[in-house]
Parts: C-alpha cells; structure tokens; sequence
C-alpha cells in the first residue's frame, strides 16, 4: 500500500530515538575531552627520547651519534653534541647530546629515527593533545620537552619496551662479563708480568756474572740485561692499554 | 467557565492600555500584542531548534548538543551570539540592496501569518474576516522573499536554489490552499475565529475537531505534506539541498542575514503548524471536554509544538526527493487527492448527520488511496537498478 515504506521509517526512528534513551550499546558517541578511548599499542605519532632512571639529564639514551638526523626524511631533528662526555647504561662515558629538537610542525611520523637509531634512545609518542597558538616556539621541542623515562615508554608500549628491556640488559650482562673477563685478562696479565719480572729478576742476578763475563758475544743480551728495569715495566703496561683499545670498536659494532 | 488564568494575557494587556490615556490607548493594544507575538515565537524557534538537533541526535543514535548549559539547552543562545558576532559578507556582484531586503523582507512576511492567527480564546491579533486568506496571501509572499534572496545573490547555485524554491512552492501552494478550502466549506467562514469555534464543541466528551471526521484526516495528511514542502523542510527541501547546491538561495548569506533565514524558516513552520492546528485540530480548543479548564493558549501552543515534533521525526526519517519526483507527488498524487477530497467534503455536507455519511465519505477516500496507490505501484517496475552507461 501507499506510504506503507514511510510508516516503516517512521517505526525505525521512533525505535531509534526511544533506544537511545535506554540502552547504552546504541550510543557510540566518546565524549571527548572527559573520556577516550584506549590507543591501540601500535599507535604513533611523534618521537620521544627515552632515559632510565629518575634524572632525565643523566640518563638520557641518547649519545648523540645523529643517525636520525641524518636519515631523517623531512630533516626535523637537530641535534648538537657535547663537548664533556657521562657515563651510558654500562657504564661507559659517551659524548650525550647538549641539544637536541625536533619540530613536529615537520615531523611525518615516519619512525625512521626509532628505526635506525642503535641505542634505543628514540621512541614513537602516543600523545596528541600537542595543539598551541605559537606554532613556531610551541611546535618546536627541545630535549628537556622530548625526554620521557623508560617507565612511561613501558606504559604506551609494553610488548615493544620489554623486548628493548630484555635486549638492552642481555647487552649490559655482555658488557658486565666482558669487562670481568678483561679485568680478569688484566689481573692475569699483571700477575703474568709480575711473574715475569720476578723470573727476569732472578734470571739478572743468575745470568749477570755470565753477561758481564761476556758481553761482547750478545749485545741484545747485554742491552736487555742493562735496560732490565724499563723494559719490565712496559711489558706489564701493555695487556692493560691493548683491551682498552679495541674495547670502543667493539661497542660501535653493536 | 472562562478562567482569569485562561484569559491572564487578554486582561494584562488590558490593565497595561488602561494605565494609559485614551488617544494612546488602540496603538498600544496593538504594539502590546505585535511585541508579544515577536517575542514569543523566536523564543519558540530556539527551543525547536534546539528540539530538532537533540531530537535528529537520538534518532540517528547520537547524543546532540550538550555543551552548553545543562543538558545544552543553551545552544541557542551559543549560536545567536556566534551569527551575530560573524562577519556579513555581500558578494562584489551582487545587488546589495535587494541582498539586504531578502532576509529582512521574509522575516516581516513570515511575522505577518501571526496577525490573524487565535492563539486562546479572544487571543487574536486582527479579528478579520477573510483571515484565511489574508494568511495565506502573506505566506505566498515568501516566494518572492526567497528569489530576490536567489536573484541578487548573482550565484548560480543561488539561483537554482531560488528557482527550485519558487517551483516547488507554486506547486504545494494549490493542494495547500485546496486542503484549507475543505474546512472553509464545512464552517462557512475564512475566518479563523469562527473555524476554531465550530470545532470547540464536544459530543460524548469528544471534541468535533475536523481531524477525526474522514475527509478532515486525509485533507489533514494532505495540507501536512504541502505545508512541509510549503516551508521547504526535509524531504521536501530541495531548494536548500546541501549534496547539490551548496546552501541553495541563501548560499551567499552569512552572519545574522543568514540567521535570520534560519529564523524565517522556523518561524514559518511555527506559523504554518499554528494554521494546521486551527483548522484541523481544533485550534485552542481543549482535546477532551473535561479538560475544559486548562487554558487556551497552553492547548494551542501545545498543538504546534507537537506538530513541530512530528516534522522533526519526518526530516529525522525521509531522505531527500529528487525534483521530478517532487513535482510528480505534487501534480500527480496530492492535487488529485486534495480534488477528490473537496468532492468528499460536498457529499459529507449534503448528507446531513447520521453514521451513513461516515461509510459512504470513508469509503470514497479509502477506494481512491488504495486504487491511486495501486496504479502508481503497478506502473512502478521495482527491482534492481539497471544504469544505462555506468556498468
């Protein structure tokens, strides 16, 4: 019949309108401001730099290598590093960066700077409440504004933080165990060339009749025998300064 | 019988005149009733406004403005003050000052209908005998309020808006006036005063409004969809059609000129369902005798509100017609019927009482909606759509 289709519609809103009052299911409105709803872990928007412990300044990840810097598409971050150097996570001194911003007036959220940086120093924000009225100033960031501790990265990120968590301290143990196995290496060394001396010691005084008797036949002998001192001394020098060394080119590699 | 609460604003306004000496005494009657009518009906608009977006809100199962004010029932104010604060740009092109008389040219011609419209007992304007007519010779002038909105705009889509509106509102003028004319046959009189009180009688405790006999229902179906398409409300607001023409002929109005479009057109609906109600549902008359003793004016304003909200439900359920469709349903379906229903209204008068006339006037209405509903659904080929070039 005419108009049957109309009254149908009309049932429909009625329906509608009536429900919205009742069940709570029907409104899928999130009031804003007053409630949200949960990011999905995978939610990014700008970076953050990441540093344990309580202070901000000393903790801080970053070592100011500006690999982001350099591979950043849109060229946002600019960094200045230090001229004095702090201790890392291990313990190691590392030049850290005395500046360090980013202008997310620029910035495309790409996540190639979390991508590419080796000290899981950088990390994709979740915060988007970032509007303001200077958007030259108020965009741009320093690194006191971008520095938010492990713990908050652990809080919008959990699966992401705990895998950089567990590689940083398999990292760190390495790090515990090869500075153990060199002091061990420099103990073992030093008792080495502690033993060494004591054996060249007595060796000069067993052999020192026999150089002085003939020193004509073995100079090198002679040599040694009269620069006996010096020469012990650097030899238990050396396997502390060789570990020392090559210790950065390692690090690096990581 | 007549209360002093039912009569509280009729006395008002005579103690006010009374304070005054006599050669002042019929301007400010007049004043006093023309500054109510300006005051109460925006007021009106706001709330239906208001009305209108929580309502559309809940039936679209959303939740509607609710940010200003408790519950947001100050949104109005909000939106008054932001259309008065806005910047009022006229287009380089156009012709200023018809631009400027538009808005303000409809407002007048919307506020005029209220003149001789009775809002409670002894509570009109302009007790006038052709009242009927003068309402609807002032509604008419709208068109002509929209097309210089159009005209002047010098903008296409403000003129096709402002032709749209003009077609469409010539077409529904006709069953419009012809559904009225129904009711104008039963009284006897244009006027509004007299309608009212042929329909303020009651048999059985039942009102004799002109909605419950069966050429009054369905003239009231049809003055419904032509007064709908008459203030160009959803579905039938094709001259303001958001997905087509922008804004439609008041694309180039901004700031409180296109706020008081906005006004125009509530307080049009305001008017129009005032009319609907005094012709066919009884006016300020009260639903049941034994309701009597409420007042007047609350009955009548109740009707229009309620009318309001049933129009908000239509826009909240019907999309939007296309053109032909709009002329078709005017010129094909409701003209016929509004026709066939004054023939109802002849036979039901000259049959004089008794239940024969209610079978005889309900069947001929019956017979023809079905038979009309019929044909055109036979004609009709429903099914999938076939589109000649986009497959």
């Amino acid at each position: 019949m005419l108009g049957e289709g109309i009254l149908k519609g009309l049932a429909e809103t009625a329906k509608n309108f009536a429900g919205s009052f009742v069940s709570k299911e029907r409104l899928t409105t999130v009031e804003y401001p007053e409630e949200r709803l949960p990011l999905p872990e995978a939610a990014r928007n700008f970076p953050f730099l990441v540093y344990d412990g309580p202070d901000w300044e000393k903790g801080m990840r970053c070592v100011a290598c500006q690999i982001c810097e350099k591979e950043c598409p849109p060229k946002c971050i600019y960094i200045e590093k230090s001229k004095d150097k702090k201790p890392d996570f291990v313990g190691k001194m590392q030049i850290y960066p005395a500046k360090f911003d980013i202008d997310i007036s620029v910035c495309m959220s790409c996540q190639i700077c979390v991508e590419v940086c080796p000290f899981e120093a950088i990390k994709m924000d979740v915060e988007y409440e970032l509007a303001t009225d200077d958007r030259f100033g108020g965009l741009l960031l320093d690194r006191k504004q971008l520095a938010k501790p492990n713990e908050y990265y652990h809080k919008i990120h959990p699966t992401e933080a705990t895998h950089v968590d567990a590689r940083l301290a398999e990292e760190k143990t390495k790090a515990e165990a090869k500075a153990k196995a060199d002091a061990a290496a420099k103990a073992k060394a030093v008792a080495d060339a502690a033993a060494k001396g004591t054996v060249a010691t007595t060796a000069r005084t067993t052999e020192s009749p026999k150089a002085t008797a003939d020193p004509s036949t073995s100079p090198a002998a002679a040599d040694s025998a009269q620069d006996d001192k010096p020469l012990a001394t650097t030899k238990a020098a050396e396997p502390s300064l060789v570990p020392a060394k090559t210790e950065p080119k390692k690090d690096g590699g990581n | 019988m007549v209360s002093t609460l039912d009569q509280i604003f009729v006395l008002l306004k005579h103690w006010i005149v009374s304070l005054l000496p006599s050669v002042l005494q019929p301007v400010t009657g007049v004043v006093l009733s023309v500054v109510a009518i300006v005051c109460v009906f925006p007021a009106l608009f706001a709330i239906s406004v208001l009305l209108e977006r929580k309502g559309l809100g809940r039936m679209q199962n959303r939740i509607g403005p609710n940010r200003v004010g408790p519950l947001g029932i100050l949104q109005p104010v909000a939106d008054g003050i932001k259309s008065l604060t806005k910047e009022d740009i006229v287009p380089t092109n156009a012709d200023a000052v018809v631009h400027f008389m538009a808005p303000v040219f409809l407002v007048v011609v919307v506020f005029m209908g209220y003149a001789v419209l009775p809002m409670g007992r002894n509570m009109t304007l302009v007790k006038m005998d052709a009242a009927l007519l003068f309402y609807f010779a002032a509604g008419a002038s709208t068109e002509l309020a929209v097309f210089m909105a159009g005209w002047s705009s010098r903008n296409k889509y403000s003129l096709l808006g402002a032709m749209r509106a003009v077609a469409q509102m010539i077409s529904y003028e006709v069953p419009l006036l012809l559904s009225s004319v129904s009711v104008v046959m039963i009284t006897g009189s244009l006027s509004l005063d007299k309608i009212v009180e042929a329909q303020n009688q009651y048999t059985w405790g039942l009102p004799h409004w002109y909605i419950f006999t069966p050429w009054g229902c369905a003239a009231f179906v049809m003055f419904a969809i032509a007064a709908t398409a008459e203030t160009n409300r959803s579905p039938f607001d094709l001259p303001e059609g958001e997905s087509e023409l922008v804004a439609g002929y008041f694309t180039e109005y901004s700031g409180f000129k296109f706020a008081e479009f906005f006004l125009g057109e509530y307080v049009g609906m305001l008017s129009i369902s005032g009319l609907g109600t005094t012709l066919f549902l009884g006016g300020w008359s009260a639903p049941l005798e034994v309701l009597g003793f409420v007042p007047s004016w609350i009955w009548f304003f109740s009707k229009v509100m309620l009318s309001i909200c049933v129009m908000i439900w239509m826009r909240g359920t019907l999309p939007r017609l296309r053109q032909d469709q709009l002329m078709n349903f005017a010129w094909k379906f409701v003209l016929p019927f509004t026709l066939l229903i004054l023939v109802d209204v002849t036979v039901w008068r000259f049959m004089g009482e008794g239940w024969l006339r209610w079978v005889v006037c309900s069947a001929i209405l019956l017979i023809a909606y079905v038979g009309i509903g019929r044909s055109e659904m036979l004609r009709k080929k429903i099914g999938p759509r076939s589109y000649r070039y986009a497959e």
